[in-house]
């Protein structure tokens, strides 16, 4: 039965790559004559893309990560795109991510958008701010802050625990003035859960930085809302993940256009990289049940420290 | 808004669940169809294949200049070309979230949820004016 899903689940990524290499080949003597300068062809680097990304989102599910964290530093890192587009392309691949899961996450009452809302509008303007400041910088400096952002990561994703139901004795003043609270049900014990959130003002700070650096990377947050969320500001662990997840859909909105209208958006790179994470997603979520979560998340930190490593290398001049 | 100790989501977040679900499927039904359009030659790109796979190494200052790129909302005047007419999609998906907004704050309004319908609306104008590339255009 698992193996008929995974089949089902795997047969539109198939029919996406039928579609890319019958497009290359309709081209023909077209494609032929149109050799980049490492001598392939046109639709070689699109294809190897919609694979990789397809790869990337398998993992990132398996993993708990975003598609973003790693589709910046790996294609930067390995491909032949230049950093301004792998981050534009970046953005809109944990864009569409975002938005993909946002409508479930809302209706299902897993993510508040009670508690998205006042972070979304600070992450956001923040954002912006994070993409003007990463297209003036010069590229290696750039590619070092990304680097080391990428190895920072992997540290808080070795180092930082997570809270299913943290302690919040009592609200703080400013979420109780927002009304920033509600009530879950936990399905895997039939629970009712009452939360609330409490070191508002300080988790209301962080997200400048966490949005600044969603900007100027084009990573996408997750990896640094649900800590903040979960472990700082005390909102349930479902809660905080689910809500990150939309949170992102506002986020990179703001980061995205300021990536579209400084040009730095290619359909040829946007539109397989986005089809490729959102197929391994789905895929990812079927296979989910028959891997070993704890042996994909080593394989992502891994994968996370390597890609960082050669990021810090390409920005050094190495 | 009303998430006050009861189960399920509140009105104004299943509406905003419900635009972002029909925007998302919109925007990528569209983008699929439009980049069916440019990769299947049915429509000719602006930028050349070849060209295109020699120019996106370089930064995104070069990139516009070598090939004479416009930018901003000038991709709203070249939706001829298989590769900017993909910008509908691209324009929409990243423009869906301003909608919702929108829609929630009447409902905000109405339940008397004045300082959740005051930080809907910044959030319109931030979103908005990043839209509109008042933050520069251009490149480096």
């Amino acid at each position: 039965m698992i193996h008929t899903s995974k089949m089902m689940a795997g047969l539109p990524a198939v029919a996406v790559l039928t579609l890319c290499a019958g497009a290359a080949f309709a081209s023909g003597g077209e494609a032929a004559a149109a050799m980049p300068q490492d001598g392939s062809p046109w639709w070689y680097w699109p294809i190897i893309l919609l694979v990789a990304t397809f790869i990337m989102g398998v993992i990132a599910v398996l993993g708990g990560v975003g598609g973003g964290v790693l589709f910046v530093p790996i294609i930067s890192g390995f491909f032949p795109f230049h950093l301004d587009f792998v981050r534009g392309a970046g953005l809109l691949v944990a864009l569409a991510g975002a938005l993909a899961a946002g409508p479930g996450l809302l209706r299902s009452g897993l993510a508040s958008l009670r508690l998205a809302i006042p972070v979304a509008l600070i992450a956001s303007s923040c954002a912006i701010v994070g993409a003007m400041v990463g297209l003036a910088l010069p590229t290696n400096v750039v590619q070092i802050c990304l680097g080391v952002t990428i190895l920072g990561i992997c540290i808080l994703m070795l180092t930082a625990k997570k809270s299913t139901l943290p302690d919040v004795p009592e609200s703080d003043k400013l979420s109780s003035i927002l009304k920033i609270y509600g009530v879950y049900r936990e399905e895997s014990t039939g629970e009712t859960i009452n939360w609330k959130v409490h070191r508002t003002p300080i988790g209301l700070a962080l997200f400048v930085v966490i949005g600044v650096m969603a900007g100027m990377f084009g990573l996408g947050a997750g990896w640094a809302n649900v800590p903040v969320l979960n472990l700082l500001m005390g909102a349930p662990l479902k809660i905080s993940v689910a809500t990150s997840k939309f949170l992102l859909s506002i986020t990179d909105t703001s980061a995205a256009w300021i990536y579209m209208n400084q040009g730095c958006v290619i359909p040829m790179m946007v539109v397989p990289s986005l089809v490729g994470i959102m197929l391994g997603s789905f895929v990812g979520v079927r296979i989910l049940k028959v891997v070993k979560p704890t042996f994909i998340r080593w394989m992502v930190i891994g994968i996370l420290a390597f890609a960082g490593l050669k990021a810090l290398s390409k920005g050094l001049g190495f | 808004m009303s998430q006050d100790k009861k189960f399920g989501p509140s009105p104004e977040q299943i509406l905003y669940a419900n635009i972002l679900n029909k925007g998302m499927l919109i925007g990528l039904g569209v983008l699929l169809v439009t980049f069916s359009l440019y990769v299947f030659g049915i429509m000719d790109p602006y930028i050349p294949f070849d060209k295109l796979t020699i120019s996106w190494s370089q930064p995104v200052s070069d990139y516009l200049h070598e090939l004479n790129i416009p930018t901003g909302w000038a991709w709203l005047g070249m939706l001829g070309y298989g590769d900017f007419i993909n910008f509908i999609g691209i324009a929409f998906l990243a423009g869906v979230s301003i909608i919702c907004y929108l829609a929630i704050i009447p409902t905000l309004l109405k339940s008397g949820d004045k300082i959740y319908a005051v930080i809907a609306i910044l959030e319109v104008i931030v979103l908005t004016a990043a839209a509109t590339g008042i933050f520069g255009s251009g490149g480096h």
